[in-house]
């Protein structure tokens, strides 16, 4: 048995301690938010907070988080911040298709929460590992700057 | 749940049926076994041409509870384009439902119930806009019916308004859930006695005042997808499946997959004879406690493949192949006038020819799709542009009556034509019985799905012009060479269908007094499927640059030589045109409005500020393209550095499909076309070697990403009347966008791109 702290929450999973996060949340636990786009840590969709950092967990083992707090897209509106985006997120229309957002509003947490204005290029930067399929870039973008806004003044 | 079509039946509806909703325990619906009721309507064109077409029976779409909630079906599938928005929205609009009390249903396979389902081709709301309108309208008159009989007033003295009936003389007023059960035993109106609403009192028709309906759940990780659904039990699956179309395994040694923790079975699914139609490509399923632990013992597994014919499939010999065929005559398609004299007596010739590869669809969810079977009866769940189809395909491999196959159809992540064709669905319930009907997972990893696409097909567009002392084409010669989709299900087909023909090759409406088409042969060697535009995008890239080609070899100005060859806005008859499919759509309802084809044109033109100064590197390209039956031009605006690092700062783009349901939703899919238009232009394409697709994963088949996407598109929506018939929104605004850039390309740089990808072309 491994021990993780979810969300919050203790929980223990019978799984070898090289499963990758992304499939002891999806598979072991239900967790579904955090999606499975590449694999490899080439698209961002399974984006995770790892002691407040964004991770990709398609490719980090439950063995390396063991003793570090893992935050959810489940869980990220329980923050001021990740609340924002997802009010933003709603507001500006951000989703198509709607599969690469969990990764996409991980990733801008992130952000935000070390940049709390962040410029373009500092967007570009911190959303460069995440792709949108459908093509929602632009409105990513707004949603970001509506959330840095108005994250500022909650 | 049915019953004899004048007879309603009230039902208990299980939650797990409004998969994806969050509907109270109990619901009151009204079912109703149904028929499609247009049966006495000529089915030739449009809906009426669509398998089971259409059906706009209140009773099937929309339940009222007794506490107010209007749960409304949606029949088309959710990928990104808004449906599951926009078609409740038509049927609330007409129903006077408040939309905060509007829950939406998805409908499961089930096209005699629901009418077609089939999620593609840009049809959903040119198809559906009239029957939804109808729905709604002819449950607002039962719920008023049931008003006036409570109140016993005459029906002329009630209003449904937003969610409730008022009758105003009196002041009373009921609300739907105090009417619902009553409603319910209303007549429903005859066909002639529907009152539809002026659209001058649309609520949410066209008035972009709704958020998108799954927007909460996507942006808090609650929408469910087809990687997401759960059930008791449930066991995940990965395949091994042939690399190489028409490969098989020869044996399999699976000694080392069954010792990896947690691998519970290996299965072998034989391949299917023939053509590839929608049917699994076989290989060997490896099954485990999660997909972490099936990845890994497919990965274990040691397996001797047969490649089979077309192990030899090399994708640099065969664009050898495809140019050889473009460079000599062949089957022509439309002949105008007489080209060869016209050609040989022009002042000036140009040439060009264009080349498109093979693309991935890479929908950010890969297939993915769940069953299992209890009590004689199989149940699917999964990513389905085409529920009906998964359905029919599952009985078929099951030997079970489609009645006892049904099919749930979770939003997909992305679909772009891949999940029109459910082989995917078909592996998870063959997979299913083979673990005696326990709940399997069937999950594609991300080289499954780049190895074992229905890839966009490959093309060479061959195009030779003659033009007169003025710059003017006279003559007009366009080859167009690329294994046909129709190969997929008929091995021998070697030339473009009508409807791949008709996507922007023969029903070019330019003013060009001499023209020929030609179509020579092409063999497929791999499986060839729709991918977003079709085969707009490789007709539409080859068209609208040589038109600029021809611009700068007359020395005039793109925009306005673009809008001279159109010529003179006309209506023009597809037939005339040599197309004979004109996207499904009757040819009188939908002829070819060239002069919609310049509106767009100028006003891309006007909005995107053609014509002003550049600085050095920097350029404006337009391009103009009709497909789905929508008109839609851009302007791209772009920055070549010293190094050959391009960027997109800009692109108008200018969309005339009619009037629409969702603007926001129309903008949005221009936006998506224009980063998709920009990642197949700049760096898709999906090589084959010894058979094998070359790109694995999102490193070598690259799509564009935030800092490389346009910067700032703007979208201008031509505005519509109700009246008249809608265009298509999902498909046509990709085609324009690849010329367009390139256009701007050559603007920018003088230099002109005739191959895609561009890649480093550019590079210095």
């Amino acid at each position: 048995m491994i021990a993780l702290d979810i969300n919050g929450k203790r929980q223990n999973v019978d799984v070898p301690g090289e499963t990758p996060l992304l499939w002891t949340l999806r598979d072991e636990l239900g967790l579904t938010g955090s999606k499975f786009g590449c694999g490899m840590a080439l698209c961002g969709a399974c984006t995770v907070h790892v002691d407040g950092q964004p991770v990709r967990s398609c490719i980090t083992p439950i063995s390396s988080v063991t003793n570090k707090k893992v935050v959810t897209i489940e869980a990220v509106g329980a923050d001021p911040v990740g609340k924002a985006l997802q009010v933003a997120w709603t507001d500006v229309g951000v989703p198509q298709c709607g599969y690469c957002q969990a990764g996409q509003i991980m990733s801008a947490a992130a952000l935000l929460k070390r940049t709390p204005k962040p410029t373009d290029a500092q967007i570009d930067e911190a959303m460069g590992g995440n792709i949108c399929r459908c093509g929602t870039y632009t409105r990513i973008r707004t949603a970001i700057k509506q959330a840095a806004t108005k994250g500022g003044a909650a | 749940m049915s019953a004899p079509a004048d007879r309603l039946v009230l039902t208990n509806v299980s939650r797990r049926q409004f998969l994806g909703t969050s509907l109270g325990a109990f619901v009151l619906a009204a079912g109703l076994s149904s028929t499609a009721e247009a049966a006495d309507e000529p089915k030739k064109y449009g809906r009426d041409g669509m398998p089971n077409g259409w059906v706009d029976n209140p009773l099937v779409f929309v339940a009222i509870g007794e506490d107010g909630i209007v749960s409304i079906v949606c029949h088309r599938s959710e990928m990104g384009q808004g449906v599951r928005t926009g078609m409740p929205m038509i049927v609330a609009d007409e129903l006077e439902a408040d939309w905060a009390r509007v829950r939406v249903v998805q409908a499961t396979g089930d096209e005699k119930r629901f009418g077609n389902q089939d999620t593609d081709g840009s049809r959903s709301t040119r198809h559906f806009f009239t029957p939804m309108r109808r729905c709604g309208a002819a449950a607002r008159q039962m719920l008023e019916a049931a008003a006036a009989a409570r109140w016993k007033v005459p029906v002329g003295e009630v209003q449904a308004r937003n969610g409730e009936v008022v009758h105003a003389s009196s002041g009373r007023r009921l609300g739907y859930g105090a009417l619902a059960k009553a409603a319910a035993g209303m007549p429903l109106p005859a066909a002639d006695q529907i009152k539809l609403k002026d659209p001058s009192q649309f609520r949410y028709i066209g008035t972009g005042k709704l958020t998108l309906l799954d927007g909460p759940d996507i942006a808090s990780g609650k929408a469910q997808y087809g990687m997401d659904t759960r059930l008791p039990g449930m066991v995940y699956a990965v395949v091994a499946r042939p690399q190489v179309w028409g490969g098989k395994v020869v044996s399999v040694d699976d000694s080392a997959a069954l010792k990896v923790p947690g691998v519970l079975r290996v299965v072998r699914i034989d391949p299917t004879p023939g053509a590839p139609q929608f049917n699994p490509l076989g290989g060997v399923a490896v099954i485990a406690r999660n997909t972490w632990a099936a990845i890994q013992g497919r990965n274990a597994l040691k397996i001797v493949w047969d490649d089979g014919p077309n192990a030899s499939y090399d994708s640099d010999a065969y664009r050898k192949t495809l140019e050889d065929a473009a460079r000599k005559p062949g089957p022509v398609v439309r002949n105008d006038g007489d080209f060869a004299a016209a050609y040989a007596a022009a002042a000036k010739k140009v040439t060009a020819e264009y080349y498109c590869p093979h693309l991935a669809h890479a929908s950010m969810e890969a297939p993915a799709a769940s069953a299992r079977i209890t009590g004689g009866k199989c149940e699917v769940w999964g990513c389905f542009q085409s529920p009906q189809a998964a359905r029919d395909l599952v009985a078929k491999r099951l030997d079970m009556s489609p009645d006892n196959v049904t099919v749930y159809v979770t939003l997909l992540g992305g679909g772009f034509g891949r999940k029109s064709k459910p082989d995917y669905g078909i592996e998870a319930a063959i997979l299913s019985k083979a673990m005696d009907g326990k709940a399997v997972k069937v999950v594609w990893t991300r080289d499954d799905d780049l190895h074992n696409d229905y890839f966009h097909t490959v093309s060479v567009e061959h195009l030779e012009a003659g033009v007169d002392a003025q710059g003017k084409p006279v003559a007009w010669l366009h080859r167009s060479v690329a294994p046909t989709i129709v190969s997929t299900f008929d091995a021998a087909a070697k030339q473009e269908a009508d409807w791949e023909l008709g996507m922007g090759v023969i029903n070019v409406p330019f003013s060009i007094p001499n023209v020929r088409i030609e179509n020579p042969e092409a063999t497929a060697h791999t499986r060839i499927g729709w991918f977003r535009s079709v085969s707009n995008i490789p007709h539409a890239f080859a068209v609208q640059s040589f038109v600029a080609e021809l611009a700068a070899a007359a020395g005039r100005d793109p925009k306005d030589y673009l809008l001279e060859v159109i010529g003179p806005a006309r209506v023009v008859s597809p037939q005339m045109l040599g197309d004979k499919w004109n996207h499904g759509e009757s040819p009188e309802r939908y002829p070819v409005d060239t002069g919609r084809l310049r509106g767009v044109a100028e006003l891309a033109a006007k909005q995107g500020g053609w014509g002003r100064a550049m600085a050095k590197g920097s350029g404006l390209g337009i391009a103009a393209h009709y497909s789905f039956v929508s008109y839609v031009a851009a302007v791209v605006e772009v920055t070549v550095d010293s190094k050959g690092q391009l960027t997109i700062p800009r692109i108008d783009i200018a969309v005339d499909c009619g009037a629409t349901v969702n603007p926001d939703r129309v903008r949005a899919q221009m936006e998506g076309a224009c980063v998709m238009g920009v990642a197949a232009a700049t760096l898709g394409e999906i090589t084959f070697k010894n058979g094998r697709a070359q790109q694995d994963n999102f490193h070598a088949y690259e799509v564009t990403r935030m800092a490389e996407a346009p910067r700032v598109i703007n979208v201008h929506i031509v505005p519509g009347d109700y009246a008249k018939p809608m265009g298509g929104v999902g498909e046509p605004g990709v085609p324009p966008v690849l010329p367009a850039l390139c256009n701007a390309i050559f603007a920018a740089t003088g230099k002109r791109i005739r191959q895609l990808p561009i890649r480093d072309q550019l590079k210095a």
